[in-house]
């Protein structure tokens, strides 16, 4: 049906309310995490089962977007129960439907296990605040009716109706919301950029070519809540004076393609999009476009390039995209999580998001928290935040409680904080200030046993594999880079290598063509800055880490020597021994041999 | 908006300077005297040909405001900029840039081609490199000999697709890209396939741009020695129209410097036979391609009449228009009506036993060495040419021999292939091909004397050019055009049946030969190809004889050998056919 | 050589049908720009790009050869290579790579005798490095074509090839 005027959104939506009683609702998490541990199989089941048992009257079975929480997923939620069942598997599914749907009980072996430090579950959420992320885990991304039950549209209908183009601009100015791709741009300022350009073909661009390794963000807010990211750009489109909206995703993302496509057809149908939006003189559509994997073409010129077709290689700026963009045309490029903050700003108001984050970041920032964490999954955090309160009070801490030694914050652009700096605020600005950047918000979080050095190479690698190729120190700097770290790592390197690193890495950071390039290095530079002395060992051509045998506290009882799988222990009885760094593989064997505790890592 | 309102101010180095709001920094600094180093960088903008993709990042300067480094090439200047083009930041930068580029390139300066005429090689000079701290893996691609006319060796590449920008924007030929990306990109054809097979024209605009040694001419000179050194063999050499107005830019001379009386001199002391001349070729070629004309015309033949003495041309309408290769004149070009003619007309003559003869051309031009390895361009089973040599190839020989060209005595071309008239000159130009044929088709068509020869709107550097002739019963409309993306313009709308023209002429190279492929590098000034260019008409009104048919030699040859234009004879030794070949 | 890159007629005559069909239903103002989506769906009907279909798709679209292939050896998603039965692809992403994917992707190459460069003589895998697939959580990850494993230990992935494998005997 076609919802021609707000009034029939609002028709529409109170019907669909009207029609969503149940008394208990699953939320089974149907991200790409869960799904590829077979939660969709287990929704339908769910699903069937309920059926069998004739309780379809009462209780319903959502398939959502990512709860965030991903690694302890497949993740079911039960409402209003509030009850969090993890790791459930398709086996799970009969016990659930017996103990917690019919018998009223919780099903206590799936719950969270909070056996030694309290609730992490609990925790999890506690500090985060889901501005972006509002919809994922709670609506079915599948259907429009569950969108704009929960709102959606609304935005868009209110923009069209009350406000003029430069009053959506100026709700997006004074919000101060910024580019949550990486740069950290103003976004209202980039939108009046491109009204500013007279011109009858324009475009707005959603980048959702994420390509960070490490961040899933725009994925899962594609995957959960499409509708978001439509209405955004059709607000986007009627604030710049496009008619045309497109959508450059990751060719990896089969699932969230499949639900933006379908997202996009059901608006269309609806009169979200197309001519005559909302029965105004509006008309603006969306067309999407696969990428081909290239990590550069989250550049925005790059991309503009894939999409015409071409290899996906920037160009220099000016000019930029604003005024000469995709066919040439004026085009205006926002990240998948900018967008999603749009419609509730126009909702809530400038005032409201104003209030949320740091004196020059406002809002919130998703983080996909990964490595050695015990809470992996997706966080959404006010700006201002600390490390501190991420990697602990939402994270759960480092497992085994390993003491921590950084966090790898922006990904193969970013760079390394340090223990001394886990209380600052996260926002743009301050990260700048510390050699890392914001980036798209992957957080790797590293424990003490992590080689450092391994950790640029690993970055390098990257960034070196994912070089366009076209500018001389992004194709062959990075290289050299990539190879001279080799050369340490191999043992083959020298203390006058350090110098010849740090002054090519400065100088690609200064001279490449586009922000790939200019932020190759940051991963080099950084850690160089807080573990110099891991370059050193390695210069020197020493380990810069392993096991080692605190010789007053040897017993010399052998049992280390006896399960060394790789005999790199020796030592007579009764005397200390000692581990030989070149042979020794850390297995960490010895460790838990020695029953004085004189073995250490360091 | 006024002129006022597009002026900015900015500052180089110190020194203030109002420029207009789209200039580069680059342009901004060479009007305050300041140099900055560039490779990638070419601008001929004359002419429609700017590579500006701020690639190998060797210009980057210091813009005080933001601190930054931004490639001076590429960047437009903003008011009030304040630029440091020799700061310590931008000194660095772009040391590092190219002492990158050094540690991906072969270090063999010394046997290489472009020794001392390398534009890497300069820069590694001015900027002080004597030790090269970066090493690690290089580029090791195979060196593609192919194609006998063009040598491309990806491992002196350092990517600045000025070769790219020209097969691709000018000549839309589109036989190169960037494959593969990261450290792996490498400037090649489709699949790495070689040359030969693939489209390529052979027009050698990638050359002639090549800041380095990764394109270059296949070395015919060598061969060319071997023959001079044989006893058995008889060496007859022919130069064409635009090597005596280039060559002399290899000795310090001018350009657009006239040196034919140099040139013959020095070939006699390399120790060739006989000197002939390619106008000679040339004014015999406008006999009868004027001739195909009328012929075409009267028996309502194929129309328009394309040229045909352009080899690279040729390529083109093979590979990419398969179906109009009727209307190319069938006419060889000079080169190999020349080479013919040795091995007939000047055997006959002189009692030489052809089998003997080896006929050398020296050309502006990379094609011709590919034109005179064609099937079709053999009579009685001999090659017409045997080996080609380029301008600059010449100019080496020169050297190798040590003769001071500029001290050279003057000489004259043997008798009987050596005369000339001045419309054969111009055929070196853009729009002489088919100005010489007009002065004579005019005459053969109207029975009259043309008084006025000098036809100027077929002159100059457009493009695509005009100009209709008054014949009395009709009017002659005539097409030019040069570079071969102007060409396939002109094919398209023939292939539509939306022209009108009766006769086009089509040069691949800007500015036709006189901007050869094979000519000494320009190195993106383009002023020098307009010199010679202007160097070749004021040959043309030097002479006493300005209309091909004109040329007593091309009278007597007709009268002695051939019959007349078009005879059998003359249609079997002159002419030629074109097959379609794949697009690839 | 030149013949294998012109020559079409060792590819599938009814994909190709299909191929030019769609080649056909996109053509309009802006078909150049339609390259991109030709690949997929090329690679989706011949399993991989082999340069005598490249070739054909340039003369369909009229570009030149070389652009083609320019664009197809920049993105990663697109193969010049055939392709096996199964392709492995592990998750190479910073989460997954802390978590020890190097490992994992060692023993499926010495288990399949496949690389990232060549598939394995029995035809049956190929394996793919790619960056994130974005199951973090699940780190390491592997997927063998559409099914998805994760948290492996190098060890588990013997269990996994070796079912791979005996569905074919």
């Amino acid at each position: 049906m076609k919802i021609d005027s707000r009034k029939a959104l609002k028709f529409y939506k109170d019907k669909i309310n009207a029609n969503n009683q149940y008394t208990l609702t699953l939320y089974v998490c149907a991200g790409t995490s869960c799904v590829s541990s077979k939660s969709v199989e287990i929704a339908d089941r769910l699903k069937a089962e309920i059926d069998k048992k004739g309780l379809s009257v009462e209780m319903n079975v959502v398939k959502t977007g990512c709860f965030g929480f991903c690694g302890q997923g497949p993740i079911i939620e039960i409402e209003p129960d509030k009850v969090t069942y993890v790791q459930v598997t398709v086996d799970d599914v009969e016990d659930i439907v017996k103990t917690h749907l019919m018998n009223r009980e919780i099903v206590e072996r799936l719950t969270y296990d909070m056996t030694d430090e309290g609730d992490y579950e609990m925790a999890f959420y506690k500090k985060q605040k889901r501005i972006a992320l509002r919809h994922c885990g709670a609506i079915d991304p599948e259907s429009l009716e569950d969108a704009i039950a929960h709102g959606g549209y609304e935005a868009l209908a209110y923009a069209l109706y009350d406000l003029t183009p430069d009053e959506v601009i100026g709700i997006i100015k004074d919000s101060g919301l910024r580019g949550r791709g990486g740069g950290g741009f103003p976004t209202g300022l980039k939108w009046q950029f491109t009204k500013a350009v007279e011109d009858e073909e324009k475009y707005v661009i959603c980048n959702a070519d994420e390509g960070d390794p490490g961040a899933f963000m725009d994925r899962s807010i594609c995957e959960g809540d499409p509708h978001a990211i439509i209405e955004a750009m059709a607000i986007n489109g009627y604030a710049t004076g496009a008619k045309n909206g497109l959508i450059y995703i990751r060719a990896e993302y089969t699932l969230a393609t499949k639900r933006l496509l379908k997202a996009l057809k059901d608006a269309r149908d609806a009169g979200f999009l197309g001519n005559n939006v909302f029965g105004t003189d509006f008309s603006f559509d969306i067309e999407l476009k696969a990428g081909a994997g290239a990590f550069v073409c989250g550049e925005e010129t790059a991309l503009i390039h894939s999409m015409e077709g071409l290899r996906g290689e920037p160009t220099v700026k000016p000019p930029f995209p604003s005024e000469s963009g995709f066919r040439g045309k004026p085009s205006n490029v926002n990240n998948v999580e900018t967008y999603a903050n749009i419609p509730i700003i126009l909702v809530k108001g400038a005032e409201w998001f104003n209030k949320i984050g740091t004196e020059k970041s406002k809002g919130t920032k998703v983080f996909a928290l990964a490595g050695n964490v015990r809470n992996i999954g997706l966080v959404e955090v006010p700006m201002g935040t600390t490390f501190r309160e991420i990697i602990y009070d939402i994270g759960g801490g480092i497992p085994d409680d390993i003491p921590f030694k950084g966090v790898q914050i922006g990904g193969p652009s970013g760079g390394v904080i340090t223990e001394e700096y886990l209380d600052t605020p996260i926002d743009y600005d301050s990260l700048k200030e510390v050699g890392a950047m914001m980036g798209s918000g992957g957080m790797i979080i590293m424990d003490e046993k992590t080689d450092m050095v391994e950790i640029a190479k690993f970055y390098l690698d990257f960034t070196q594999d994912e070089s366009c190729g076209k500018c001389t120190p992004c194709r062959i700097g990075t290289k050299r880079l990539h190879e001279m770290l080799e050369k340490l790592t191999n043992m083959e390197g020298s203390p006058e290598d350090l110098e010849l690193l740090e002054e090519l890495a400065l100088n690609v950071q200064n001279t490449s063509l586009c922000g790939l390039g200019q932020s190759a290095p940051n991963p080099v530079l950084s850690t160089l800055r807080f573990f110099r002395n891991e370059y050193e060992a390695y210069a020197n051509r020493e380990k810069p880490h392993g096991y080692r045998v605190i010789e007053e506290e040897c017993i010399g009882c052998t049992k280390c020597k006896r399960v060394c799988p790789v005999d790199a222990i020796s030592g007579e009885v009764k005397k200390p021994h000692s581990i030989d760094q070149s042979i020794c593989i850390e297995c960490g064997a010895c460790i838990e041999a020695c029953p004085k505790g004189a073995i250490v890592y360091e | 908006m006024n002129l006022i309102d597009k002026m900015v101010s900015v500052s180089i180095n110190g020194i203030s300077v109002n420029v207009q709001k789209d200039t580069t920094v680059l342009e901004a600094a060479k009007k305050v005297g300041v140099e900055i180093p560039t490779l990638c960088h070419m601008d001929m903008h004359e002419f429609g040909v700017v590579n500006q993709n701020a690639n190998c990042r060797v210009c980057v300067v210091e813009d005080k405001k933001s601190g930054r480094l931004v490639p001076s090439c590429a960047q437009k200047v903003y008011d009030g900029m304040e630029v440091d083009t020799d700061s310590i930041k931008a000194v660095m930068g772009r040391r590092s840039s190219l002492e990158l580029l050094l540690s991906n390139h072969p270090q063999d300066c010394l046997t290489c081609v472009k020794n001392l005429d390398c534009e890497l090689q300069k820069l590694a000079d001015d900027m002080n490199i004597r030790k090269i701290h970066y090493e690690g893996e290089k580029m090791d691609h195979p060196i593609d000999i192919s194609s006998g006319a063009i040598i491309k060796d990806p491992n002196k590449c350092i990517m600045c697709r000025r070769c790219i920008t020209m097969c691709d924007e000018v000549q839309t030929v589109g036989v190169l890209s960037p494959l593969e990306r990261g450290f792996d990109v490498v400037t090649s054809t489709a699949f790495y396939l070689d040359l030969n097979q693939t489209s390529c024209t052979y027009c050698g605009q990638c050359v002639s741009v090549c800041p380095t040694g990764a394109l270059a001419e296949v070395d015919a000179t060598p061969k060319v020695w071997r023959t001079l050194n044989n006893p058995n063999r008889h060496t007859v050499v022919q130069i064409a129209p635009a090597v005596r107005v280039a060559l002399g830019e290899e000795f310090g001379m001018e350009p657009g410097e006239i040196s034919t009386g140099k040139i013959i001199r020095a070939l006699r002391r390399l120790g060739f036979d006989t000197v002939f001349d390619t106008n000679f070729g040339a004014d015999l070629t406008i006999v009868e391609e004027a001739h195909e004309l009328i012929d075409r015309i009267e028996k309502g033949g194929r129309l328009p009449m394309l040229t045909s003495c352009c080899p690279a041309w040729v390529q083109f309408i093979e590979h990419q228009f398969p179906d109009l290769l009727d209307v190319p004149s069938s006419c060889k070009s000079p080169q190999s009506m020349v080479g013919t003619l040795t091995k007939t007309y000047y055997a006959n003559k002189t009692g030489i036993d052809p089998t003997k003869i080896r006929n050398i051309a020296v050309m502006p031009c990379i094609a011709k060495k590919a034109e005179a390895a064609r099937e079709e361009l053999r009579d009685n089973g001999m090659k017409n040419v045997d080996h080609v040599i380029t301008t600059r190839e010449l100019a080496r020989m020169i050297k190798e021999a040590s003769i001071d060209f500029t001290r050279l005595e003057e000489d004259t071309f043997d008798n009987l292939l050596g005369e000339s008239t001045g419309a054969s000159s111009i055929f070196g130009a853009t729009g002489g091909v088919i100005e010489a044929a007009t002065r004579t088709a005019y005459e053969m068509i109207t029975g009259k004397e043309l008084v006025n020869v000098d036809f100027k709107e077929m002159r100059g550097m457009k493009g695509i050019r005009k100009a209709s002739i008054d014949l009395g019963e009709r009017t002659l409309n005539i097409g030019i055009a040069h570079e071969l993306g102007n060409a396939r313009k002109l094919l398209e709308s023939i292939q539509k049946g939306e022209s009108d023209f009766d006769a086009i002429e089509i040069m691949a190279c800007p500015g036709g030969c006189v901007g050869g492929g094979g000519q000494p590098y320009h190195h993106g000034d383009f002023s020098i190809v307009e010199k010679r260019r202007q160097a070749l008409y004021n040959l043309d009104t030097s002479m006493k004889r300005r209309k091909s048919h004109e040329n007593r030699m091309v009278q007597k040859l007709y009268k002695d050998f051939l019959d007349s234009p078009g005879s059998d004879k003359a249609h079997h030794l002159l002419h030629t056919s074109y097959s379609s070949k794949e697009r690839i | 050589m030149k013949e294998k890159v012109l020559d079409v007629s060792n590819l599938d005559q009814d994909a190709l049908k299909s191929l030019d069909k769609h080649i056909d239903s996109l053509k309009g103002s802006n078909e150049k720009e339609t390259l991109i989506p030709v690949l997929y769906k090329a690679q989706e009907l011949f399993g991989y790009l082999p340069h005598n279909l490249q070739r054909h798709i340039a003369m369909k679209m009229d570009l030149p050869s070389a652009h083609v292939n320019g664009v197809v050896t920049f993105y990663s998603f697109f193969s010049e290579h055939p392709t096996g039965t199964y392709t492995v692809s592990v998750c190479m992403g910073t989460a997954c790579y802390v978590k020890g994917a190097k490992d994992v992707l060692e023993r499926v190459k010495k288990l399949t005798g496949a690389s990232e460069e060549s598939m394995s003589d029995d035809g049956l895998f190929s394996i793919k490095d790619v960056r994130c697939i974005g199951a973090c959580g699940l780190a390491p990850v592997m997927t063998i074509n559409d099914e998805v494993y994760g948290k492996l230990k190098p060890d588990d992935v013997d269990d996994i090839i070796a079912r791979y494998k005996e569905d074919n005997q």
